[in-house]
C-alpha cells in the first residue's frame, strides 16, 4: 500500500507530467480558459489514462512480447489509445452532451496528448507490475487534471486583471505556466522515486 | 512479419468489434443540446429570431454557434439561462436592447371584428369574437408583431411599454460607464 501511494504522490507532484516533463502541454493550454472545461478535461483524461495504461500493459505482456513483436510498441499503443479515446467520446456523448460539446475538438485530440502515450511507454521501460502501471496511469492523470483546474482557475482571474497590452492572452498563460512550473519544482526531493 | 500484420489486425479487428458494439449501445436518438436549449426557450414560436420558430433556432443554437441573444419574448432571462446551460459568455448582449419593449394596441374605431389576428397571437393574449371588437391583454402580449401583418385594415399598432415606478430598474452599470466593458473583452 506505501508503494502505491508513493507511486501516487510521486506522480502528482514530484513528477508531474505537465510542469515537471513537460507532456502533454496542448490540452494544458487548450482547455485551461474556463475552469468547468478543465475539469470536465480532466475527469475524461483520467479515464483515458487509467484504462490506456492497463489496457496497454496487457496488450504488450500478452500479443507484443510472445509473439515477439514488440518492435510495434507504439504503433500498438496508439491504436489501443485511439480506441479508449474513441469509446469515451461515445459514453460522453451520451451521457453528458453538454460537456461533450464544450470539450470539443479537444476530446478526441487526448489520442494524440503524448502524456497518455508517455505513460504507457514509460510503464514499460521502468518494467512495471499490472497494478504498478495502473498507479502510476492513475496517478499521472490526476497530476495533469490537478494542475489543468489550477491553470484555469489563475486564468479566469488573470482575464480580468489589468494585463499590460503585449502580453494579453497566450503570453501571460504562459508565462503563469512558466511560474507554475518553478512552484512545482519546490516539491523535487520531496520523494526519491 | 506475417505475424506482426496479422496480430496488429487482429487486434484492430477486436477493439472495432468492441467500439461497435458500444456506439450501439450507447446510441442517441435527435439532438440532445437542441432539446435542452429548446426547452428554455419560451415556445411563442415568435420568429422574431429570424427562425420560424423556437425549434429552428433552438437546433442552430446547439449546432452553428448562432448567438443566445436573439430570443425577444424571452429577453434577458432566457439568455443568461443559455449562457448558463451552454458555458457561453453572457456579454454576448445586444440584439434585445435594440428595440423598446411594446405591446399591440388595437384601434378600436377601425377594428372590424375579423378575427385574423386571434389566429395569428402564438399567446392568445387577444380575445374577441367575430364581428366583436377585440382586445388585447397587455400582460400576456409578448410583442411579437406577429399580428400585425394579418389584420385587413392596419388597425394595430405597437406601443412601447412606458417606464413607471412600479416597472422602472436600475439601468446595467455597462450602460453607465463604457470603459469598463471595453477592457474587460479586451483582456479576454
Amino acid at each position: 500500500m506505501t508503494e502505491y501511494a508513493l507511486i501516487l504522490i510521486g506522480t502528482v507532484l514530484v513528477n508531474n507530467f505537465v510542469l515537471v516533463k513537460f507532456l502533454g502541454l496542448c490540452p494544458f493550454m487548450g482547455v485551461s480558459k474556463k475552469l468547468e472545461t478543465a475539469f470536465g478535461m480532466g475527469l475524461a483524461t483520467t479515464f483515458v489514462m487509467t484504462l490506456s495504461s492497463a489496457c496497454a500493459w496487457l496488450v504488450n505482456e500478452f500479443m507484443l512480447v510472445p509473439l515477439g513483436i514488440d518492435y510495434l510498441r507504439t504503433i500498438a499503443f496508439i491504436l489501443v489509445i485511439a480506441s479508449v479515446v474513441q469509446f469515451t467520446e461515445t459514453v460522453m456523448h451520451k451521457t453528458s452532451p453538454v460537456l461533450y460539446q464544450l470539450l470539443g475538438i479537444f476530446l478526441p485530440l487526448i489520442t494524440t496528448n503524448c502524456a497518455v502515450l508517455g505513460v504507457a511507454l514509460l510503464n514499460l521501460q521502468e518494467h512495471r507490475g499490472f497494478m504498478d502501471s495502473v498507479v502510476y496511469g492513475f496517478g499521472a492523470a490526476i497530476g495533469f487534471s490537478l494542475v489543468l483546474v489550477l491553470f484555469a482557475a489563475v486564468r479566469e482571474r488573470v482575464t480580468v486583471a489589468d494585463v499590460p497590452e503585449p502580453f494579453q492572452g497566450s503570453a501571460i498563460a504562459l508565462v503563469t505556466a512558466g511560474l507554475m512550473s518553478l512552484a512545482f519544482m519546490g516539491f523535487a526531493g520531496l520523494v526519491a522515486h | 512479419m506475417i505475424t506482426a500484420v496479422a496480430a496488429i489486425a487482429a487486434l484492430a479487428a477486436v477493439i472495432g468489434a468492441l467500439l461497435g458494439y458500444t456506439s450501439l449501445r450507447f446510441h442517441i436518438e435527435g439532438d440532445p443540446i437542441a432539446d435542452q436549449v429548446e426547452a428554455v426557450l419560451p415556445q411563442t414560436q415568435c420568429a422574431q429570431c429570424g427562425y420560424p420558430g423556437c425549434r429552428p433556432y433552438a437546433e442552430a443554437v446547439a449546432k452553428d454557434d448562432e448567438a443566445i441573444n436573439k430570443c425577444v419574448p424571452g429577453g434577458e432571462a432566457v439568455m443568461l439561462a443559455l449562457a448558463d446551460l451552454l458555458g457561453r459568455d453572457p456579454s454576448e448582449a445586444g440584439g434585445i436592447a435594440e428595440k423598446p419593449k411594446s405591446v399591440a394596441v388595437i384601434d378600436e374605431k377601425e377594428c372590424i371584428g375579423c378575427t385574423l389576428c386571434l389566429q395569428s397571437c402564438p399567446v392568445d393574449a387577444i380575445m374577441g369574437a367575430a364581428k366583436q371588437l377585440h382586445g388585447i391583454i397587455a400582460s400576456e402580449c409578448t410583442g411579437c408583431e406577429l399580428c400585425l401583418k394579418p389584420c385587413p385594415v392596419e388597425c394595430i399598432h405597437m406601443r412601447p411599454i412606458e417606464t413607471t415606478v412600479r416597472t422602472w430598474k436600475w439601468p446595467f452599470p455597462a450602460n453607465q460607464s463604457p470603459e469598463v466593458p471595453a477592457q474587460a473583452q479586451q483582456a479576454a
